[in-house]
């Protein structure tokens, strides 16, 4: 069971967590003005990454807030988590190595 | 004789204390501290199962959890008796009753082992290439047929009486195995203060020291050190030893879990006691200290009873006192069997000869041997071992210079040892994904890089020599201590002053022998009966890598987890593929590693406790007036209630006509509920459901329809405007919490700048449903004073009051399409202000109703359950309610997905109504609709019934259906294919009852 780190309540187990998905996709502020192709992008588009990807969690079973997390998918460990809206944080190689090892 | 091969003043069980078991309803003497398999080895009783594929007669091999072939099942009834307990780890108590399986019709005698004859035609892949035809053949015939040839235990047919229980834990250092090396580092890590949990899967910690009379350790014999080591672990607060305690699962992040076994070891357990408990704990650091697995040694005849591994007979001999024969052959490649030799011979075993794989074996075991007068036969391999349930002698022969196998000679034995050297238990380190390397000096895998915070000390790394092992052991405490955050502390450190040098030698693969061998049953795996035959099979029918060898052969796949044969089966393999051991690579090593009962995994959660039971307020009394219940999602609900002999048929009729023609009352309690309040909280409501909010009064009331993104029907209820920041919005009652998390989501990820706030209230309120002509006259004195008029509290209005002094917030709104109200109080009042309401209808005649009779009111009115007329796939408008999306809003939830070209399809499904010919058929639910009855199969269907029941209002069945252009389809004929028949309907609106809605508005 992996052990995630909430960034209001710590470290916590795997079961107290919902994935919500890919990180940074912004719905559109005026979803109307989309074409079709645009929001067909918007609504089901998604990575697929094979390394660090960036995601959503909530903390279902604690403080139900949201937040962002970089995972690398190949070892299931994570680099950081941080709060929404911010940033995709810059990850250096020796963090991202030590991710992928 | 009983207990004849036992030692006198050998071992740690206690003499004075002997125990009755039976075995296969024979009954024995063994002592108390022994194990089951070492209680039939000290009264000569070698056989103790069946293979399972060849039924061939097999022993203990081994004395510990690597056992393959000992297995046998547990204790007598339909519910009690656990199968496949290897022998070797089941702990003799008094009483134990104990039985060999795959057998038939008994061990000494089986019909099965018919199956060694026919050996030759059942190789590798037997079952892939010869029960192909006749297809039909394989569920009826072949399968029953290998299933009740094969297979081991059985399992129990009655319900587990027993529990067990669960225990999540948390420590700095956890330390997997107390032998030397996890009980150096348990006591590094613990005299730094770190919270440590040592575990060891059998009854007592000590590993192999408990099997070594030769060692000393600071002077003193290794069991004595052992004590000690304990005593001061004891004493230490921070430190958790736990004994019959096996990791079995190394999961990501440090999450191993570990399977404990309480009362399994005791005659008489305390009531109460659970049987098993199951650990999950996270460690901040972990420590292996899993020892090394000897390897057997691969030749015909390696299964016969009474050929063991030679660290087995040396366990036997110095743990339990057992002798494991009188007369011994030793085959070995590594210097370890030397001092089993010598052990053996002290207790005055007759070792015949000790054959030595190795040219020129030489060292000061190998001298000491010879000087015992023990005959060393160096550059000798073993041919066959001879006998049937039990060996009797043994063909060894010369190993020639030029790798060929010299004339055999024959040796009488009635006990074979051998010794393949050793395999670090890598099992855990493997699971935790750490990458395992080959080491060229010792010819085994053992850890690299771990990928998790995890270190290997001891043998299961391939440090073998004890000083090295204390030393590799107390290092890797101390630095887990200090890597789990403690001020480092001096490592301890102790002198061994007398050891011996095991695991330096070492022989892979198939021994080399005479001749072709084309009938050899030469055995890699014990457990799945594959022989090296197999293997070699294998590859020359074209497989290459190991991990298909071993699917192919089934080598490894046991319950054992290979834990004797990957090794030999890899040598194996490389041999045939003509590649070094290295290139051909490991195959995974799964959990558990040992077996786990279901019971451990079960633990509580089961009956009443496997699933959380929500009741309302209002459950109480539900049960106490006849209730028939259903669960919906997690919640108890009450389907209907019948009266006298009625059947659910009888009374939802009933039902139905006293709401239609009076008054009933249901408990809507389960309905999800949430607050939404905040300055924003209109605008929040109009992006989240496609209707507009802005417009809503305060104290009216709206249906809410909201759909994800995609424009998909999410999910339905009722909204109540209750103050001009405050909606008190209902859901279904599975949906609630989906939709709240729905609406998290765009409040906090996408309009973090709107000021409102999400309550979940569906607990906070009892909901009671008072619905039919006569509602408003029962309820009217309740209210203390408010007025409920038609004037003062239309339909879809809402007013807050007391009721008999209760807070309430009234909701005049109607699921039935009868006059209808929705009082919802605080919980805590539920069930008085239902009484109160139950008793005041008395002389209306109120009716309480469930679920069902709910279901097939709505039914008649049209309105839709998301979830039954929806399925993930139905835009507002296919569900019927295209007249509840807003025009003017700019944007909601789903809006731009419903302008796509494909939403506005005019095949689309749709909602429509469906009529029988005949009144009394009721469609079933599910059931496919086609155009033409006369159709080619496969037919295209145009949708299906989703809602059908008998209408008692209406006299005859009514059904709703989606329906591809649906409502276009007014008045058709479609068709109903069903088993042996088809029904014909005619397609209708969904509305069977009070079209124009007269009965709500009065």
């Amino acid at each position: 069971m992996l052990l995630i780190r909430c960034p209001y309540c710590g470290d916590r187990a795997e079961i107290e967590f919902a994935n919500g998905g890919e990180a940074h996709i912004a719905r559109p502020a005026d979803p109307m003005t989309q074409t079709d192709e645009e929001w067909a992008q918007y609504l089901y588009m998604r990575d697929n990454p094979k390394g660090l990807i960036a995601e959503r969690w909530r903390h279902a079973h604690g403080c139900n807030r949201f937040f962002n997390a970089l995972r690398d998918t190949r070892t299931d460990r994570f680099v950081t988590t941080y709060e929404m809206g911010q940033p995709r944080p810059e990850i250096d190689a020796a963090a991202a190595a030590e991710a992928a090892r | 004789m009983s207990q004849a091969f036992r030692v006198p003043g050998r071992g740690r069980v206690d003499s004075a204390r002997t125990v009755s078991f039976t075995f296969d309803g024979r009954r024995f003497q063994g002592l108390a501290g022994d194990t089951l398999a070492s209680a039939l080895l000290a009264n000569g009783h070698h056989l103790m199962g069946r293979s399972f594929k060849y039924h061939r007669p097999r022993g203990a091999v081994s004395a510990g959890s690597d056992e393959p072939n000992a297995l046998v099942a547990v204790g007598s009834g339909p519910a009690l008796q656990t199968p496949n307990l290897r022998a070797t780890q089941v702990e003799l108590y008094e009483g134990l009753a104990a039985v060999s399986q795959n057998r038939f019709p008994c061990l000494q005698f089986d019909f099965g082992a018919v199956n060694t004859l026919a050996a030759p035609l059942l190789p590798a892949g037997f079952y892939y290439k010869t029960f192909m035809w006749p297809r039909g053949f394989w569920d009826k015939v072949y399968e029953p047929v290998i299933r009740r040839a094969a297979g081991l235990g059985v399992a129990p047919t009655a319900p587990d009486p027993d529990h067990y229980a669960f225990q999540y834990a948390h420590c700095d250092v956890l330390v997997a195995g107390a032998g030397p090396a996890g009980l150096a580092a348990a006591l590094a890590a613990g005299r730094s203060g770190a919270r440590v949990i040592l575990a060891d899967e059998t009854a007592e910690a000590g590993g192999s020291l408990l099997s070594d009379r030769t060692s000393r350790i600071d002077g003193r014999p290794a069991a004595l050190w052992v004590a000690d080591i304990l005593a001061e672990l004891a004493a230490l607060p921070n430190v958790r030893v736990l004994t019959r305690c096996t990791a079995f699962n190394y999961g990501p992040h440090n999450m191993v879990a570990l399977n404990q076994r309480l009362t399994e070891h005791l005659a008489d357990p305390a009531p109460g006691m659970p049987r098993e408990r199951l650990w999950q704990v996270r460690a901040k650091e972990v420590v292996l200290a899993a020892g090394a697995l000897e390897r057997p040694l691969v030749f015909e005849g390696n299964d016969r009873p009474g050929v063991m591994l030679a660290s087995a007979a040396r366990t036997y001999l110095n743990r339990y006192g057992v002798a494991c024969g009188k007369r011994a052959v030793i085959v070995t490649a590594d210097d370890s069997a030397y001092r089993v030799a010598l052990d053996l011979h002290d207790a005055g075993v007759t070792v015949t000869a000790i054959a030595d794989l190795r040219p020129a074996p030489d060292s000061a075991l190998v001298r000491a041997a010879q000087g015992a007068g023990l005959t060393v036969l160096p550059g000798t391999t073993i041919q066959r071992a001879h006998g049937s349930t039990r060996v009797h002698s043994v063909e060894l022969a010369r190993l020639l210079p030029d790798g060929s196998v010299g004339r055999g000679q024959r040796w009488r034995t009635d006990l074979v040892l051998m010794s393949g050297g050793y395999t670090p238990s890598v099992h855990l380190f493997s699971q935790s994904r750490g990458k395992l390397v080959f080491d060229e000096e010792l010819g085994v895998y053992v850890p690299g890089e771990p990928a998790d915070r995890t270190r290997s000390s001891g043998a299961c790394r391939g440090v073998y020599r004890l000083a090295d092992v204390l030393a590799d052991g107390a290092a890797a405490g101390a630095a887990a201590a200090a890597a789990a955050g403690l001020a480092a502390v001096q490592a301890p450190s102790w002198s061994v002053d007398v050891a011996d040098e095991p695991g330096r030698g070492g022989y892979v693969g198939a021994l080399p022998r005479r001749g072709k061998g084309l009938l050899a049953m030469a055995f890699v795996d014990f457990q799945n009966d594959v022989t090296a035959k197999d293997v070699k099979l294998a590859v020359r029918e074209g497989f290459q890598s190991i991990e298909h060898i071993k699917r192919y052969t089934t080598t490894g796949m046991a319950t054992d987890q290979g834990k004797m044969s990957n090794v030999n089966a890899l040598g194996i393999a490389a041999d045939a593929l003509g590649r070094p051991v290295e290139k051909v690579g490991l195959t995974t090593f799964r959990p558990p590693f040992t077996p786990v009962t279901f019971g451990a995994f079960a633990s509580h959660a089961r009956g009443d406790l496997f699933d959380p039971d929500r009741r309302t307020p209002i459950d109480s009394w539900a049960r106490a007036h006849g209730a028939v219940f259903e669960d919906v999602s997690l919640w108890r609900r009450a389907r209907y209630f019948p009266r006298g002999s009625e059947d659910m048929e009888a009374a939802v009729r009933r039902e139905c006509l006293a709401v239609r023609g009076g008054v009933g009352i249901f408990d809507a309690s389960t309905l999800g509920k949430i607050e939404i309040v905040g300055p924003d909280a209109a605008t929040f409501m109009n992006r989240m459901y496609v209707n507009a909010w802005t417009k809503l009064g305060v104290g009216k009331c709206r249906y809410g329809l909201m759909c994800r993104e995609n424009g998909f029907v999410y999910d339905d209820g009722v909204v109540g405007r209750i103050a001009q920041d405050r909606f008190h919005v209902t859901t279904t009652t599975g949906g609630a919490p989906g939709v709240l998390a729905m609406m998290e989501d765009y409040l906090q990820t996408e309009w973090p700048e709107l000021d409102v706030w999400l309550t979940s209230t569906t607990e906070e309120w009892a909901v009671i449903a008072l619905q039919g002509p006569k509602a408003r006259e029962v309820l009217a004195p309740l209210v203390d004073g408010l007025d409920i008029s038609a004037g003062a509290l239309p339909h879809m209005s809402l007013a807050e009051g007391t009721i008999g002094g209760v807070p309430m917030r009234l909701f005049r709104v109607s699921f039935t399409g009868e006059l209808g109200f929705e009082i919802n109080v605080p919980a805590r009042h539920g069930r008085a202000v239902w009484e109160a309401i139950w008793d005041a209808g008395q002389a209306a005649g109120i009716t309480p109703y469930g679920t069902e009779t709910m279901h097939v009111l709505r039914a008649e009115k049209g309105y839709i359950i998301v979830g039954q007329e929806t399925d993930g796939t139905a835009t507002p408008d296919d569900a019927g309610c295209g007249w509840a999306v807003s025009k003017a809003k700019a944007d909601f939830v789903g809006k731009r997905s419903l302008a796509l070209p494909a939403m506005q399809a005019p095949d689309r499904k749709q909602l429509v109504g469906l009529l029988t010919e005949a009144p009394w058929e009721v469609l079933e639910e599910g059931a496919q609709l086609v155009a033409r009855p006369d159709e080619a199969i496969p037919m295209r269907t145009l949708g299906h019934v989703s809602s059908s029941y008998f209408s008692a209002t209406l006299g005859r069945s009514i059904a709703l259906a989606m329906v591809a252009g649906g409502r276009a389809r007014e008045g058709e004929t479609l068709y109903v294919p069903m088993e042996g028949r088809t029904i014909a309907v005619t397609v209708t609106k969904p509305v069977f009852y009070d079209v124009e809605g007269a009965r709500l508005n009065v």
